[in-house]
């Protein structure tokens, strides 16, 4: 009969216990850390990958490497002018060093899956395909030639 | 003396902790995965060997050229990109066997035992060095899409599903009987049409 609310019987409201709050953060905690893989590089050019309504999934991320080319960004424009630059790993670079950096990277996986090395072409959309095209051909010289051009889907 | 308890730790501060770890893996780590157009560069013609002319028939071959004003000429006619895919359809297709349109090679498919006509039609993509890199992946895009149409076709012909939903051997089968052959030529200057 007390149990609902008889008048008479004031009780202290029990304080809600955030014992468990850690472990619910903890849980997004990890959830974030499964989901989401490391930025590498910090972008020196500005990128804007074009549409592409086909583009499919990258299966292999980590044989994967980016030669990003664009514009540099605004706080590096007055160094570096606004030309389309190559970006490779932290540094703009140019296309002789390719031949290097695809070296390197091929050096740092293991001898299987070498020949499964994907380059992935970052390039920005409003560039010129001379410079595409030059970097194709060095990339064909050092025998990189499974390329992806990366693309975002199109908004809906 | 009696005997003191040991005080509870105090756990609260194990949220604050972990809020903190929490913010920075989201600053420093990027969500969602790469997706592109995925393509097989030939690989570099040995300078000592004598560039031998690969003899492609004048039928099995379209060409697509993409100019410095971002133009799209498919042979020598200008045409528009919502057009292209269909062109390019038509052209792997051959529905009617044109004899200017590509001929086909009945071709077993190992593993799955049939033999279908297989169309031998090759696109070679060209390009001025001023084109933008945007009309290229576009033009790219419907290139690919083209192919996939095909294939999804076939499948739906002959398995009666759509090709993403065949098995991988499926999938297989259908990539041997559709090829992609898409030729991303040597760069050339491609003269701007008038």
């Amino acid at each position: 009969m007390s149990k609902f609310g008889g008048s008479n019987n004031k009780k202290d409201v029990p304080g809600i216990s955030s014992g468990s709050l850690s472990d619910i953060v903890f849980m997004l905690l990890f959830f974030f850390m499964v989901t989401t893989q490391m930025r590498e590089t910090e972008n020196k050019v500005q990128v804007t990958v074009p549409e592409a309504s086909e583009a499919v999934k990258l299966d292999r991320k980590d044989l994967a490497c980016y030669i990003n080319i664009g514009t540099p960004i605004r706080s590096l424009q007055a160094q570096y002018g606004t030309d389309a630059r190559i970006q490779l790993n932290d540094s703009f670079k140019t296309k002789d060093d390719i031949r290097d950096f695809v070296a390197s990277e091929r050096e740092a996986m293991s001898e299987g899956d070498r020949p499964l090395m994907t380059v992935c072409i970052r390039a920005d959309q409003d560039v010129r395909m001379g410079i595409v095209v030059d970097v194709k051909q060095e990339l064909r010289r050092c025998s990189a030639t499974k390329i992806m051009y990366s693309t975002r889907k199109p908004a809906e | 003396m009696g005997k003191k308890k040991t005080p509870a730790i105090n756990s609260s501060s194990t949220a604050d902790i972990a809020f903190l770890l929490l913010c920075y893996f989201l600053m420093t780590t990027t969500m969602g995965s790469q997706t592109g157009l995925a393509r097989r560069l030939p690989p570099m013609p040995n300078p000592n060997e004598k560039v031998e002319d690969q003899k492609i028939n004048r039928r099995n071959i379209i060409i697509v050229r993409i100019s410095s004003s971002d133009r799209i000429l498919v042979g020598s006619e200008q045409i528009d990109i919502t057009l292209l895919k269909d062109k390019v359809k038509e052209f792997l297709a051959n529905p009617n066997d044109d004899p200017n349109m590509p001929d086909k090679e009945m071709k077993l498919i190992e593993g799955w035992g049939k033999t279908v006509p297989v169309s031998k039609g090759v696109i070679s993509l060209q390009n001025d060095r001023g084109t933008s890199y945007k009309a290229y992946i576009a033009v790219q895009n419907e290139l690919v899409r083209a192919v996939n149409e095909l294939r999804n076709e076939f499948a739906m012909a002959n398995f009666g599903k759509t090709y993403a939903r065949l098995s991988e051997d499926e999938q297989d089968w259908v990539k041997k009987a559709v090829p992609q052959i898409i030729s991303e030529a040597e760069p050339m200057d491609v003269k701007a049409s008038r």
